[in-house]
């Protein structure tokens, strides 16, 4: 039979350390989305550090350069002595032939430039206005967390609100208050969006104001479930009893308790308000124009589609990315902080 | 049964009455509704006049009830750019968006159902890995940026479908599956796991012990009661499409409500937007009053609650 011998002298004082815990609770973490948040925030909060050009400025003879790695576009074109309006695509006169190559002469066919390729000092190229689209997403990207921010904060705030006090009174409160998040929740919501910044006029204040009205009752209806299911537990029952007010059990007992599905809430939402902000933007009943939107910069390309891909392809790609990002952590942290949700 | 459509009813009746209160507090508190019907240019004499015609002089009650009245006789007053009833504008438009919409639905059910079902039944497979795939990246797609996206593939690139307007059978292809596939994403994901949640239950067990094929216990038996959980969610999926239906149409230039709606952001022209967004939120409490109802009819769980 084997003996372990212990040799106590070997022994050492365990060491307690938090960081191995921190690490496992983010060894099964979306690397590449988190990436892509952490990128977002950098670049929203650095947009005057990492941008070289004016956001604003236009300058049309700079007017839709392609991205960096686009060559010059080339057609093969014909010398002839004069050039009739309507073969101008196919032929060029021998004077600006010659500029080109002075051996020209007339018959020949010759590689003419009819579009410059882009170069490393503009990207991504520039839009119908000049203006360089790298700096405009970049500053897009400042819009787009201003606007998700403030309009989770202010909705998701009012909501939380909401749906402590329903679940924390019950009855009648809880009946009118529920009532009017189904009626909110029964609305298109993007519409009432529309109508509302036509009413209040387009500004970024009245596109917070108008998606945080919308989005409250969402917030209402999933913390009142939540706090009905905490409202049997004894915790609260002991908290009453040694003389909490009401607001300090809302907001000491139930609000922590909350938390992990408001959280989950609100990074599954942020790619939601960031796609109805680009709509209502697209719709011209968003952002305003000269400010860059990622909504309103896809609207601006829409009609360059045939000529100039990539007005619209970097803010479509931007949104998508980020959007996509938000959408995976949420479901991740779902899958951590809440497992009885995994399902929804 | 009866109990539940008449509550039902009320609901939506209720959700009807909120919406118009809304619209019409909104304009009211928010300045002065005769600006908002009147083009930018136009003089304090015509303005004067507008107020009166439209009631703006008379009490918030009895002006409530001239609005209820105009819209419930499906006057919607003139178009500030066109000078025209909106009604006759909206009539024509109508039935196109209703058809886009129709299309888009087919489109969800065809693709949505068997990408669903394939996902749960090879789940963990490349099969389900494609499948999920697919549903992220519809959730995160804008639609009016998928549509630009098609347009430069299906129509600059190889030609082969048209970009815009109405026609035949080739003009909804694009617009449709456009507009279905935030919706294909979303019904996907909830019914791979209401699926997988089934094919669990003691009623599956049973189904094979009897002996029934794979094919029928998965497509008959689990599906089935799978289903149940996207159709009680169906209210939200049709406002989702009647809503990015408008984008849809924007992109590709349907003769549809959207693109009235559009035109009327475009040039400021409040009444057009107000009618669509009211006739556009009409539809959708409607159609989920429907969907609830027949729900209840297939489901006795829920009429018995």
């Amino acid at each position: 039979m084997m003996v372990n011998v212990i040799d106590t002298a070997a022994i050492q004082p365990v060491k307690v350390t938090r960081l191995p815990k921190i690490f496992a609770a983010f060894k099964a973490a979306p690397v590449i989305p988190l990436t892509i948040i952490v990128v977002f925030v950098l670049a929203a909060l650095l947009a005057d550090l990492v941008t070289f050009h004016d956001a604003y400025q236009v300058k049309l003879p700079e007017r839709l350069v392609p991205p960096a790695w686009v060559g010059d576009t080339t057609v093969m074109k014909t010398v002839s002595e004069t050039v009739a309006i309507d073969e101008l695509e196919k032929k060029i006169t021998l004077t600006k032939a010659s500029a080109i190559d002075s051996s020209s002469q007339v018959g020949d066919r010759i590689e003419v430039v009819v579009r410059q390729g882009g170069s490393w000092s503009r990207p991504m190229g520039t839009d119908p206005l000049g203006r360089d689209i790298l700096t405009r997403i970049i500053y897009g990207a400042r819009v787009s967390i201003i606007i998700a921010g403030a309009a989770l904060a202010i909705g998701g705030g009012f909501g939380t609100l909401v749906g402590l006090t329903a679940g924390y009174y019950g009855g009648k409160i809880d009946t009118i208050l529920m009532r009017f998040a189904d009626i909110t929740l029964a609305f298109p919501l993007i519409l009432f969006a529309i109508l509302l910044v036509m009413v209040l006029g387009p500004s970024m204040m009245n596109v917070i104001i108008a998606i945080s009205l919308v989005l409250w009752a969402r917030y209402a209806r999933v913390i009142r479930g939540e706090v009905l299911g905490l409202m049997q537990r004894d915790f609260i029952a002991r908290a009453r009893v040694s003389g909490a007010s009401d607001w300090r059990i809302m907001m000491r007992h139930l609000l922590p308790n909350v938390m992990p599905t408001l959280i989950v809430l609100l990074t599954l939402q942020v790619g939601w308000v960031i796609i109805v902000e680009a709509s209502l933007s697209f719709l011209g009943a968003g952002i305003p124009p000269p400010t860059p939107a990622w909504g309103g910069m896809l609207a601006e390309g829409k009609e360059y589609v045939s000529t100039a891909w990539w007005v619209t392809t970097a803010p479509g790609v931007a949104i998508m990315l980020v959007v996509m990002a938000f959408n995976l952590c949420g479901d991740w942290l779902r899958e951590k902080l809440d497992p009885k949700q995994r399902s929804i | 049964m009866q109990r539940y459509i008449i509550r039902r009813f009320g609901e939506s009746l209720l959700a009807l009455f909120a919406l118009s209160i809304i619209i019409f507090l909104m304009v009211r508190m928010t300045g002065d509704p005769a600006l908002l019907m009147l083009p930018a240019d136009a003089g304090a004499e015509r303005l004067e006049e507008i107020r009166h015609s439209m009631g703006l002089d008379k009490p918030l009650v009895v002006q409530y009830g001239l609005f209820v009245r105009d819209y419930s006789t499906l006057s919607f007053g003139n178009s500030l750019r066109t000078q025209t009833p909106v009604y006759d504008e909206v009539k024509d438009r109508l039935p196109n968006s209703l058809k886009l919409v129709g299309a888009a639905m087919v489109i969800v059910v065809l693709i949505a159902v068997p990408l669903g079902v394939l996902s749960a039944v090879y789940k963990g497979t490349w099969i389900d890995t494609l499948a999920t795939g697919f549903a992220v990246l519809g959730q995160a797609v804008p639609v009016f940026w998928l549509g630009i996206l098609m347009i430069q593939l299906f129509t600059i690139r190889l030609g082969w479908l048209p970009s815009s307007g109405m026609g035949g059978l080739d003009h909804y292809i694009m617009p449709a599956f456009a507009l279905g596939f935030f919706t294909v994403a979303a019904i996907q994901r909830l019914l791979r796991s209401s699926l997988l949640e089934a094919m669990d239950s003691e009623y599956i067990k049973l189904a094979r012990i009897k002996g029934l094929s794979e094919f029928k216990v998965v497509w008959k038996h689990a599906l089935r009661n799978s289903l149940i959980s996207v159709i009680t969610l169906g209210g939200i999926y049709i406002a989702i499409l009647v809503t990015l239906g408008i984008l849809v149409e924007v992109v590709f230039a349907w003769p549809g409500m959207g693109r009235l709606m559009f035109q009327g952001i475009v040039f400021r022209d409040f009444p057009v937007v107000q009618a669509v967004v009211l006739i556009s939120a009409a539809i959708v409490i409607f159609s989920s009053l429907v969907v609830d109802i027949a729900y209840a009819y297939l489901d006795p769980r829920i009429r018995l609650q």
